[in-house]
C-alpha cells in the first residue's frame, strides 16, 4: 500500500518535472496522437450534426486520424477557467480571454513555421495585439466578426447612417419617435459602443480607443446610456429573443449580430444590417494551444485545417462570421459570392475588436477604468440610475 | 508438551464477528459511523464551500488595479448600499414577496377544492393539472410566455379580439409596472413567476388543508359561526403551516431566479443576475458575495419570522 503511494507521488513528481516549461514552443512535429481537445463556441466545430452540410471535421479525422473532442462554453470566463483546469489542446480564444490566458500562462507561443497555411492569413490579423506579445504568437487567427446595427426596411428606407438612431432620441423616417422601438445589448461591454459613438461626435473628449476610457471620458459614455435607457425597449442578451423581438415586438433598430440579420433574412422578414459612419465594436477570435497540450502534434495539425478555406469559407456561412484567410471568400458554396462582404470583410479598419479594459492602459496616460467598475456601472445603468 | 497444548491460541475470530461485537459494545459506534459520512458531506461539502464563498465577501476589490485585497473589511457590504445596489436588492424582494402573496392568493381556494370536495378521478385530475407544467422544461416554458406575452403575441390578440385591449394598455401604461408590451413590464415577468411557482403553493397548502378535521368545521357551524368566521378562525390558522411552506418556496425560488428576468421583464437585474455579472471577467468575487449573503439573511429573516407566527408549531 505505502509503495504504491510512494510510486504514485513519485510518478507525479517525474510528469510535472517532465512537462513543457512554459514559453517553449514545438520544434517539429512528430506522429499524430490519434485525438485533439479542442475548447469553442457554440457552433464553432461543426460535424454535420444539425446540418449534413456544414462538416469541417469527419473528413480532418479521416485524414489524420486524429478523433476530434469538442467541449462548448458558453462565456469567456468559462473559457478561461476551462484551460485552467487543463487537460485541453486547444481554445477558440476571444480578445477579452485571449490576453488573460497568455498573461496566466496558460498557453504556448505558435512555431508558425510549422503550419504551412500561416502565410494565407489575412495580414491584418497576423500580429494582431489579441494574440500577438512581444512578437511572440501565441496563436492563429481563426474567424472575426463585427456587430452591425441591424434594423427594419419598412421603417427605413435608407440604412440609416450614424448609431444615434439608437443613443438619441429622434424622429425614424416613418415619422414615429424610436422610443420604445430600439434595443441595446445586456452586457458592460456595451459602454465601449457609446464611447464609439463620443469618439466621433464629442471629439472634445478625447477618446482615442472605446476600451480605454479616462473617468472623464467614461462619465460621458455613462451619460449617454443613461439617456439611452429611456428609450430602449429591451436590453438583448439572447440571439434568439432579440429574433422574436423584432419579429412580433415592433422593435425597428438595435445593435447586433449578422447571425441574427441572416436568420431574420432567411425567414423572409424586411430586415438589413449596416455598419455606420462611427464604425463598430466588433470580436475576433484565435485559436490558441494550451502550455500543457496533451496532443501537440494533432493540435498542430488542426491548427492548420481549421485555416483551409474550406473551413474558413463553411464556417463564415454558418456562424456569419468573417473568414481568417481571404481566399476562403471565392468560390464557397456555402458562403456564396457576397458572403464575406454582407458578414463585414470590407469593414475591418472601422472595426474596434473587444478587449477587457484594465487599468494601465496605452493611449491615456492618466490610467483607464477598469472592466469591475464598468460592470458595476451597467447594473445600474439597467436599474435605471 | 501439556502446557504447549493449554498455550495455543484461540481460534481467529472472524473480521465481521469482532466489528459486529464491538459494535454491540460500544453503543454510539454505529450511530457514529451512520451519520459521519452524511455529516461530513454536510459540513465539508455544503456548509464549507457555502462559508468559503461568504468569507470572500469580507475581502474587497483595489480600486486602482482592481485586484482582489485579501484583508478583512466591511467595504464591501457598504457597497451593497449604494443606490443601485440597493435597487436590485429592493427590487428582488419586492418581487418575491409580490409572487408569494399572489401565488398564495390563487392558490389558496384550487387547493381547497383539491382537498375538500375533488373525490375520486376528480381528485387525479387535480393532482396531474397541478404537477403537469413541471413536467416539461423551465426555459421552455419561459421562452413560450415570452412569445404568448409578445407585443404582436397570443395575449394581445386575444385581448384584443374580446376588446380588452384598452384594459392592457391602462396596465401598460402605468407607471413602474408597465412597458412598451407585457413581455419587457415587470407586469409580465410577475405573471409568469406565478405560473412557475402557483405548484410550490398548492401542494402544501392541499396537504395542510387535508389535515383539518371536518368534524372541527361542522362544530364551529353548529356553534353558529358564519363561514367566513369559521374560515378566519379555524380554517385559515389550521392552513397556515402549509401557506408558509409554500411561501417558503415561492420566495425563495424568484429570490435566486437569474434566467427568467433575462428573458421577460424591463431588462433590470434581480439578485441572481447581479451575481452573474459581477463574477467571471469583472472578477468582483467580494461584491458577488456581498450580494450572495442578500437572500441568505433575507430568507433567515423570513423564517424567523414564519416561526414566530407559529408556522412550524404544528409539524
Amino acid at each position: 500500500m505505502r509503495r504504491t503511494v510512494f510510486t504514485a507521488i513519485g510518478l507525479c513528481l517525474a510528469t510535472s518535472l517532465g512537462a513543457f516549461p512554459a514559453g517553449a514552443q514545438v520544434k517539429q512535429l512528430g506522429k499524430a496522437e490519434g485525438s485533439v481537445d479542442i475548447i469553442a463556441w457554440p457552433g464553432y466545430i461543426e460535424r454535420g450534426e444539425t446540418d449534413k452540410k456544414y462538416d469541417w471535421v469527419t473528413g480532418f479525422e479521416q485524414k489524420t486520424g486524429c478523433k476530434v473532442n469538442v467541449k462548448t462554453a458558453g462565456t469567456s470566463d468559462e473559457m478561461v477557467a476551462l484551460m485552467n483546469e487543463g487537460g485541453f489542446d486547444l481554445v477558440t480564444a476571444s480578445g477579452d480571454a485571449s490576453l488573460r490566458l497568455i498573461s496566466g500562462k496558460r498557453v504556448q507561443p505558435i512555431n508558425t513555421s510549422l503550419i504551412p497555411s500561416w502565410k494565407t492569413v489575412d495580414e491584418r490579423l497576423q500580429k494582431a495585439p489579441w494574440h500577438t506579445v512581444d512578437n511572440v504568437h501565441y496563436g492563429v487567427p481563426y474567424q472575426w466578426g463585427s456587430n452591425v446595427l441591424m434594423y427594419n426596411t419598412d421603417t427605413f428606407k435608407e440604412a440609416p447612417k450614424s448609431w444615434s438612431v439608437v443613443f438619441e432620441e429622434t424622429t425614424l423616417p416613418d415619422g414615429k419617435s424610436n422610443k420604445g422601438r430600439v434595443q441595446a445589448f445586456d452586457g458592460p461591454i456595451y459602454i465601449a459602443d457609446a464611447a464609439l459613438y463620443l469618439m466621433k461626435h464629442k471629439p472634445e473628449l478625447g477618446i482615442k480607443d472605446p476600451y480605454e476610457l479616462t473617468e472623464a471620458q467614461y462619465k460621458a459614455a455613462l451619460e449617454l446610456l443613461r439617456k439611452q435607457r429611456t428609450m430602449v425597449q429591451r436590453y438583448w442578451h439572447d440571439a434568439m429573443v432579440q429574433v422574436d423581438d423584432f419579429t412580433n415586438e415592433g422593435v425597428v433598430a438595435s445593435s447586433s449580430w449578422p447571425f441574427q440579420v441572416n436568420l431574420l433574412k432567411s425567414q423572409g422578414k424586411s430586415i438589413a444590417s449596416t455598419v455606420p459612419e462611427e464604425g463598430a465594436t466588433g470580436w475576433a477570435d484565435t485559436t490558441m494551444m494550451h502550455v500543457d497540450a496533451p496532443h501537440p502534434n494533432c493540435a498542430y495539425m488542426w491548427i492548420e485545417h481549421s485555416l483551409s478555406p474550406k473551413v474558413q469559407g463553411d464556417l463564415a456561412s454558418w456562424f456569419g462570421s468573417v473568414p481568417s484567410v481571404p481566399a476562403a471568400c471565392k468560390g464557397n458554396e456555402l458562403l456564396g459570392a457576397e458572403g464575406c462582404e454582407t458578414n463585414g470583410m470590407g469593414n475591418f479598419e472601422r472595426i474596434k475588436f473587444w478587449r477587457t479594459p484594465v487599468s494601465k492602459c496605452s493611449t491615456q496616460s492618466e490610467g483607464c477604468v477598469p472592466y469591475y467598475r464598468w460592470v458595476t456601472d451597467y447594473i445600474a445603468i439597467l436599474g435605471g440610475r | 508438551m501439556t502446557s504447549a497444548v493449554l498455550d495455543l491460541p484461540l481460534p481467529r475470530e472472524s473480521l465481521s464477528r469482532r466489528l459486529s461485537d464491538a459494535l454491540f459494545k460500544y453503543r454510539g459506534l454505529l450511530l457514529t459511523l451512520l451519520l459521519v459520512p452524511p455529516l461530513l458531506w454536510l459540513g465539508i461539502v455544503y456548509v464549507g464551500s457555502l462559508i468559503a464563498l461568504l468569507l470572500q465577501s469580507f475581502f474587497s476589490i483595489d480600486e486602482f488595479s482592481g485586484t482582489i485585497v485579501r484583508e478583512f473589511t466591511l467595504k464591501t457590504y457598504a457597497e451593497l448600499l449604494h443606490p443601485a445596489n440597493l435597487d436590485v436588492i429592493l427590487r428582488t424582494v419586492v418581487m418575491a414577496a409580490a409572487v408569494t402573496a399572489a401565488s398564495a392568493i390563487l392558490a389558496f381556494p384550487i387547493a381547497y377544492y383539491a382537498a375538500r370536495y375533488a373525490r375520486g378521478q376528480m381528485k387525479a385530475a387535480f393532482y396531474l393539472a397541478i404537477m403537469m407544467p413541471l413536467w416539461s422544461s423551465y426555459l421552455v416554458k419561459v421562452y413560450a410566455w415570452k412569445l404568448l406575452l409578445a407585443k404582436e403575441g397570443a395575449v394581445a390578440w386575444a385581448a384584443d379580439q374580446i376588446g380588452a385591449t384598452p384594459a392592457i394598455d391602462s396596465i401598460l401604461s402605468a407607471p413602474l409596472i408597465g412597458g412598451p408590451s407585457l413581455s419587457v413590464s415587470y407586469f409580465g415577468q410577475f405573471l409568469v413567476f406565478i405560473y412557475l411557482w402557483l405548484p410550490f403553493m398548492i401542494l402544501p397548502i392541499q396537504a395542510a388543508l387535508e389535515r383539518v378535521p371536518g368534524s372541527l368545521i361542522e362544530a364551529s357551524a353548529d356553534l353558529g359561526a358564519a363561514p367566513n368566521q369559521t374560515f378566519r378562525t379555524v380554517i385559515l390558522p389550521l392552513a397556515l403551516p402549509g401557506v408558509v411552506a409554500g411561501s417558503i418556496f415561492t420566495f425563495s425560488l424568484t429570490l435566486g431566479d437569474y434566467i427568467l428576468p433575462q428573458i421577460i421583464g424591463p431588462s433590470t437585474l434581480l439578485l441572481g443576475q447581479a451575481v452573474y455579472m459581477l463574477q467571471g471577467t469583472a472578477g468582483n468575487i467580494p461584491l458577488a458575495a456581498a450580494f450572495a449573503v442578500v437572500p441568505i439573511s433575507v430568507m433567515a429573516l423570513y423564517l424567523l419570522i414564519a416561526k414566530r407566527m407559529g408556522a412550524f408549531d404544528a409539524f
